[in-house]
């Protein structure tokens, strides 16, 4: 099956007084339709900018997408507000935020609000789009939907608020929705609603979620895939169960050890991780999270780490796994001379080796970018090539 | 055991005026034993915070009592009782951006209660605040800084050094992590657990991440709309829920693992939580109870102790 929207290699920087911040730092994924992509990560790590830029909503100046595309269906939408005559904010791909009461206009009837959308994207006249708006609100199950329509956003309770922003985000049946923080605001039973709805509405319409968020417990409840982010970059991608049960890479396993589950007991206490994110002013050297990795070895400090796959994919992928290791193996010879330059990171090649169709991208696959796994990188891929020769 | 701090039908109803009120607590009695954690759940709205506060005399309660060592606490503070209560109670907010002065100093801010209630030199409340600072995980040069150069773990710990310079003996933490980074909020939780051990610390710990209040808990209140549904050892709670409103709440709460998540046959709890400006009758929780029974319109539950629980106290009709 075939991506909806990829993400290649984006790159956003911020101009501030203080300089400037490399928010994203080369980040690339999939987003395929009837499926969850759950991007998780700390405050400050990029999630939130990463979407905000694929929908052309961080402000151009001071906002700069340096580099990178996203394809929609084949068509780069990075910085064009429209595709095939649909407007890619509010129709192709909608969205939900994490505070709805600042997110809603209060001087207009949600009802008002959602038609709004529709006459706006869809040239529907104002009747047709109000009674579409009522149909939306009783899908997004909010009782008495005739009449809460004509209400005002400081009448609605936070969650029925979260519903109502629902609605409106689907009102132009979007191919993807973006939900950020969904349910952060909200109180777990409430969350519980937001997620069920949401899950629902995936599973009528097929609909893409991409869902950004810091609770592992959403995640877990949504994801099909996960994304791993830690300053601007993607630092685990797989599965939601490979990510959580075969995490990779030392910041997830750390973030999951940093949090109680069902089956810790007081006497276990909890890992925190030491330290905080490093200042993305100037991103250290090498691999941004070993200054509180437990496990970080000399190479983590003067070289960052290229996604390393995690479990042989199937017998169709060798060949992005072979190119993966070689290539790192080429650049351990030659990063003696000179240092990697941050902007233009080596690797970027590794990451995706083959751009051709018959190679599937290894965007799909569980990888982690830690040299923790150089070695076993190596193990699969001379397991995986084992008819074909020895690598270089 | 002996009991340190007692609430008996504590009530706090904010006037509206027009002869309307906000049944923030509702006749709360909860008895907290000497050195125990106890960790009180409930949704936003649901009165964990104002209860936190009228304990501490930072509200005027409507009526009730609140006992201290068994000592009465009045109704409502004067600067006096300020003074002779705050070495004693203490209250960790669950902002740290808002609840720190931003224009005074570190230094300023975490031993201004020794300044108040110690007759210490100038100089001594420094080299207290100083050690204080190092004890929660911070430099003693981080004195002379402000509240805007810390991040919002760091904010945090000055507000666990402010509180606890004065070595109280019972402290209210308001979701004291809620607003940090899953990776700060273990640094915080293991932090509040070492100073509780070294001081012997008692902990009303308010939060609504049911996951950790079991982990932090020795006992766990569930709060509802003003009142107490259900008290009894944390993990008693978490795993055997027995009222209605604490079995949804538990089911709702997503564990972060994908595996139990897809096993979990959910569903929801519908509805809201009801406004506290009107209270329905009976019990509070009848109207989003899928077994809510004629009764429970009626008469409002008394928290009744389970013999075959353990003596896990539970308002259900259910259990009458």
């Amino acid at each position: 099956m075939s991506a909806l929207l990829e993400v290649r290699d984006l790159e956003v920087e911020f101009d501030t007084y203080g300089g400037t911040v490399h928010a994203v730092r080369g980040v690339s994924f999939d987003v395929r339709a009837g499926k969850t992509l759950a991007i998780v990560g700390e405050s400050g790590c990029g999630k939130s900018v990463t979407v905000q830029s694929i929908m052309g909503l961080i402000p151009i100046p001071p906002g700069r997408i340096v580099a990178g595309t996203a394809e929609l269906r084949g068509v780069d939408i990075l910085g064009r507000p429209e595709v095939d005559g649909r407007d890619v904010r509010g129709d192709a791909i909608g969205m939900i935020f994490q505070d709805p009461m600042t997110s809603l206009n209060p001087t207009m009837t949600i009802g008002d609000q959602i038609a709004e959308t529709l006459q706006t994207h869809r040239g529907q006249d104002r009747p047709q789009a109000r009674a579409r708006a009522v149909e939306l609100l009783e899908m997004t199950r909010i009782p008495e939907a005739e009449q809460r329509a004509g209400q005002y956003p400081f009448e609605f309770s936070g969650g029925m608020l979260q519903r109502a922003m629902i609605a409106m985000a689907i009102a132009c049946e979007p191919a993807i929705l973006v939900a950020d923080e969904p349910s952060t605001a909200l109180d777990v039973t409430i969350q519980a609603q937001i997620l069920d709805l949401l899950g629902d509405l995936q599973a009528k319409t097929s609909m893409a979620i991409i869902l950004i968020t810091h609770d592992l417990g959403v995640v877990a409840r949504l994801a099909d895939e996960v994304a791993v982010m830690y300053a601007g970059r993607i630092v685990e991608h797989g599965t939601a169960d490979a990510v959580f049960h075969q995490s990779g890479h030392p910041y997830t396993q750390g973030l999951k050890a940093a949090m109680p589950t069902r089956n810790s007991r007081r006497d276990d206490p909890l890992q925190p991780i030491d330290g905080s994110p490093p200042d993305l002013f100037a991103p250290p050297p090498g691999c941004a999270y070993r200054p509180r990795c437990p496990n970080a070895m000399r190479i983590c400090e003067r070289r960052d780490p290229p996604a390393f796959p995690l479990e042989p994919s199937d017998a169709s992928r060798p060949s992005s796994a072979i190119d993966v290791v070689a290539n790192t193996n080429q650049e351990d010879a030659a990063s003696g001379s000179q240092a990697p330059t941050p902007r233009t990171p080596p690797e970027e090649t590794d990451i995706h080796p083959a751009k051709d169709a018959t190679a599937a991208p290894p965007h799909r696959d569980h990888f982690s970018r830690c040299w923790l796994h150089q070695s076993e990188a190596r193990a699969h891929f001379a397991a995986a090539a084992a008819g074909d020769g020895d690598p270089p | 055991m002996t009991v340190l701090l007692e609430t008996e039908n504590l009530t706090k109803h904010f006037d509206l005026g027009h002869g309307r009120q906000v049944h923030a607590v509702d006749g709360l009695s909860l008895a907290i034993e000497e050195r125990e954690i106890v960790g009180l759940v409930g949704e936003s709205g649901s009165g964990k915070s104002t209860f936190g506060k009228t304990v501490l005399g930072l509200h005027e309660r409507t009526a009730g009592r609140v006992s201290f060592q068994g000592e009465d606490l009045p109704a409502s503070y004067r600067q006096q009782d300020f003074r002779r209560y705050a070495p004693h109670m203490q209250m960790i907010f669950q902002d740290p951006y808002s609840s720190l002065n931003p224009r005074m100093t570190v230094g300023e801010i975490v031993g201004e209660g020794l300044k108040l209630h110690s007759d210490l030199s100038g100089r001594e409340v420094r080299e207290r605040s100083a050690e204080w600072l190092q004890r929660v995980g911070l430099e003693p040069a981080h004195m002379s800084r402000y509240p805007h150069e810390f991040s919002g773990g760091q904010r945090q710990r000055i507000g666990v050094a402010r509180a606890l310079i004065l070595e109280p003996e019972f402290v209210v933490c308001d979701e004291p992590i809620s607003a940090l980074d899953v990776s700060v909020q273990a640094q915080v939780i293991n932090l509040l657990d070492d100073l509780k051990a070294s001081l012997g610390l008692t902990l009303l710990f308010i939060a609504h991440d049911l996951s950790m209040v079991r982990y932090v808990s020795d006992r766990m209140a569930v709060m509802y709309l003003g009142a107490l549904v259900e008290v009894g050892k944390a993990n008693d709670v978490f795993f055997d829920p027995q009222h209605p409103y604490t079995r949804f709440l538990v089911a709702a709460n997503p564990e972060p693992d994908p595996r139990t998540e897809r096993r979990r046959a959910f569903s929801a709890i519908q509805g809201e939580i009801p406004s506290p400006i009107n209270v329905p009758p009976g019990c509070r929780f009848a109207n989003r109870c899928p077994q809510a029974m004629p009764q429970c319109r009626e008469q409002t539950p008394q928290l009744i102790p389970l013999q075959e629980k353990g003596g896990r106290e539970v308002a259900c009709h259910l259990f009458g």
